[in-house]
């Protein structure tokens, strides 16, 4: 694999070169389509001796955060990947890694919940983590994976978070297509990632640690506003992960989501991951035609930046939020975020939402298109509108 | 080899498992990881399952571990302490570490029996160097006494409660050290809280090995076994003397009987002083009591038929 030089490779190989120059100590993993391939790449780096790492084989996912868990409070650097059924069966221990502090990196290939069972993307899995503790970044591409994949290390580490961070790419739409992207040195990521020092590692057994002991009332509470305020740190620890990644890299992120023709825009679409990507070449062809549309594509979603979110849409005219995944009796969960980070400004824009994609349904430009000539109309109901289901 | 001069001197050095915990007076489970504790040299890393043991000993801002220690969930002390033992082998290969650290896995007869069987046999599959120790009770007691596969035929609990109709659970338990004898690991061990020499030696053979050990102990839970606390050890001891609980052990594949009592006791000294077996001194039960003893006595020849 070729280092620092544009190539062509799929989500799955950049996601695994991604660990492979971070060089986690620990890696434990169960297979499941579609993240199979990330954890089978790494472990032939392991088995080529380009990694030194030890993979735990495990017989479960929820054994596989379980023994992360494990490993990350020992004190080694510590990842794993998974998917849908994978993540849901792990969720117990999602909680519990987040709670234990532990600095944990997951590659989430998002792909539906059963049932019924199908293997395709959908933003049922990750959406299922978002109250889970762990912070959330979603990728556009393969490239946006990689490179969150190595800043997600920083982020998780950072003294006053100490987190875990779920890393997300559309299953098959990103982790099995092959794409252009640009691996970085692997001199650079070492120098980028550093040596990881934990703080009350495990293994000090000459000052013993209790870790994940019993609260009652008189002190759970207290722990867990311990875990939102790390949580509130995120956000600059993560504009100052980028700073530090662009000067390594030559990247230029600047921000907690990706506005594109956003600014003027009286128009505008907010969608997570590789949908984003289509939604570009859609604003290009109405900007075309005159039209004033843009697009926010949030990277993170946990912590959800609502201030910023809402400065970005609030002098908007109108703004339809694309949900990958429902929220049974409810609205979409990114329509939510959204709509509660605008709800209060006082000429807030009018605001729809859309569910597309479930379990794999293709979103075609045409439809995109057709969202932002929706939301030219001042009398368009509010209601969810599912683009491309036969009702 | 331990006895009860060095089971007695160990007390006095600095102690890995600290009193002062809420467990209860005549619980087994104190007893068992001390001795344990206590048979290791050196430092030890333990993991904890969900259960009376982990919430007694460790009510923040209280801790009775002078050892690292660390509690996940319930169904996962073995992928736990296998994640924590990868991490040392791999901080030892780059130089992070130097020390010689043991490590083991503490979980009730509901955390490796039930819900935490898979977890334990992935990680006894996968070979890591530590040793899991079951506290068998034969219940959910921290839960209020509710049924398991490890609680015996006959016993009342309140998920399979003695009533008009039945006499409690009706069902043989599970024989969970046969179950984890076939991974083919290098030591298993079936002990007792009332035979402290015996378990202090088998949790030293454990320690001692290379790859995963385990050890299943017989552990008196006063609540509900509904027994006074003051005989907690005399009744494991009838357990192990009527064999319905063998001290024996699977070294490198070699079955050993540990403990061959002077005269084998019917099993009624074992059921009858526990007010949960009540209901099979009915004369309606009788039967039953029968077919325990069938049970035991089968179980038994068989051990001594792996045995010799």
């Amino acid at each position: 694999m070729s280092n620092g030089n544009k190539d062509v490779l799929t989500g799955h190989q950049v996601v695994a070169n991604a660990m492979r120059q971070v060089e986690p100590d620990v890696v434990a993993a169960y297979p499941i389509t579609p993240q199979s391939e990330i954890v089978e790449y790494f472990s032939q780096f392991v088995a080529d001796g380009e990694v030194d790492s030890e993979v735990i084989t495990v017989e479960s996912e929820h054994s596989a955060m379980s023994a992360c868990v494990g490993s990350a409070a020992a004190g080694a650097r510590t990842m794993t990947a998974t998917a849908s059924q994978g993540l849901a069966l792990m969720m117990e221990i999602v909680y519990i890694a987040a709670s234990m502090r532990t600095p944990i990196v997951m590659t989430v290939a998002n792909r539906a919940l059963s049932g019924p069972i199908n293997i395709h993307c959908d933003h049922s899995d990750s959406m299922a983590a978002r109250d889970s503790g762990v912070i959330q970044l979603y990728g556009e591409d393969a490239q946006e994976a990689y490179e969150f994949t190595l800043m997600a290390q920083r982020l998780a580490e950072s003294e006053d978070v100490l987190l875990p961070v779920m890393v997300t790419l559309d299953g098959f739409t990103l982790t099995h297509t092959a794409q252009v992207a640009e691996l970085l040195p692997d001199e650079s990521v070492k120098e980028f990632v550093g040596e990881y020092e934990a703080r009350y590692p495990l293994l000090d057994v000459e000052n013993p640690t209790t870790q994940g002991p019993f609260d009652m009332p008189d002190y759970y509470f207290e722990h867990k506003l311990q875990q939102v305020e790390a949580m509130s740190n995120v956000p600059d620890r993560f504009l100052e992960v980028q700073d530090e990644f662009n000067q390594l890299s030559g990247s230029n992120y600047d921000g907690l989501f990706d506005s594109y023709k956003l600014d003027d825009a009286d128009y505008a679409v907010v969608i997570l991951g590789s949908t984003a990507g289509t939604a570009k070449v859609v604003v290009d062809q109405l900007r075309e035609q005159g039209k004033k549309v843009g697009l926010l594509k949030p990277w993170l979603f946990r912590p959800f930046p609502e201030e910023k979110i809402s400065k970005a849409l609030r002098d908007k005219e109108a703004v339809g939020v694309l949900d990958r995944s429902l929220s049974f009796g409810s609205s979409g969960p990114l329509y939510l975020e959204v709509s509660s980070a605008l709800s209060e400004e006082d000429n807030k824009p009018r605001l729809y939402n859309y569910t597309y994609g479930l379990g794999g349904r293709d979103i075609k430009e045409e439809q995109i298109a057709e969202v932002f000539e929706d939301l030219e109309d001042p009398d368009l109901e509010h209601e969810m509108r599912y683009i491309g289901a036969r009702q | 080899m331990a006895n009860l001069k060095t089971l007695a001197e160990r007390e006095e050095k600095k102690r890995k498992f600290e009193s002062g915990h809420s467990l209860c007076s005549g619980c087994g489970l104190p007893i068992a990881v001390r001795t344990i504790l206590n048979s290791v040299d050196g430092p030890v890393v333990a993991s904890n399952a969900t259960g009376c043991l982990e919430v007694a000993t460790t009510r923040f801002p209280t801790s009775a571990w002078n050892i690292p220690w660390i509690h996940n969930a319930f169904e996962n002390a073995a992928a736990t302490i296998s994640g924590v033992e990868s991490a040392y082998r791999m901080l030892k290969k780059k130089g992070k570490t130097e020390k010689e650290i043991n490590f083991v896995a503490f979980a009730g007869d509901g955390g490796t029996y039930d819900i935490g069987l898979q977890s334990l046999s992935g990680a006894l599959e996968r070979g890591h160097d530590f040793t899991y120790v079951t506290l068998d009770n034969g219940a959910y007691m921290n839960t209020g006494i509710q049924r398991s596969s490890a609680t015996p035929k006959g016993a009342s609990t309140t998920t399979a409660p003695a009533g008009e109709e039945r006499y409690g659970k009706q069902e043989k338990r599970k024989n969970l050290t046969e179950i984890v004898a076939a991974h083919g690991i290098p030591y298993v061990g079936q002990a007792s809280i009332s035979n402290l020499t015996d378990l202090s030696n088998k949790a030293e053979k454990a320690f001692n090995k290379n790859g995963p050990t385990f050890l299943n102990v017989l552990s008196t839970c006063q609540l509900g076994w509904r027994v006074p606390p003051e005989k907690s050890i005399e009744i494991a001891q009838k357990g192990v003397d009527t064999c319905f609980w063998p001290l024996y052990e699977v070294d490198e594949g070699e079955y050993n009987i540990t403990y061959e009592p002077k005269e084998k006791l019917p099993v009624e000294e074992w059921l009858k002083p526990q007010k949960r077996f009540a209901s099979l001194f009915k004369v309606a039960n009788q039967d039953v009591v029968d077919e325990i003893q069938n049970d035991v006595d089968s179980d038994w020849e068989e051990l001594k038929a792996k045995s010799s």
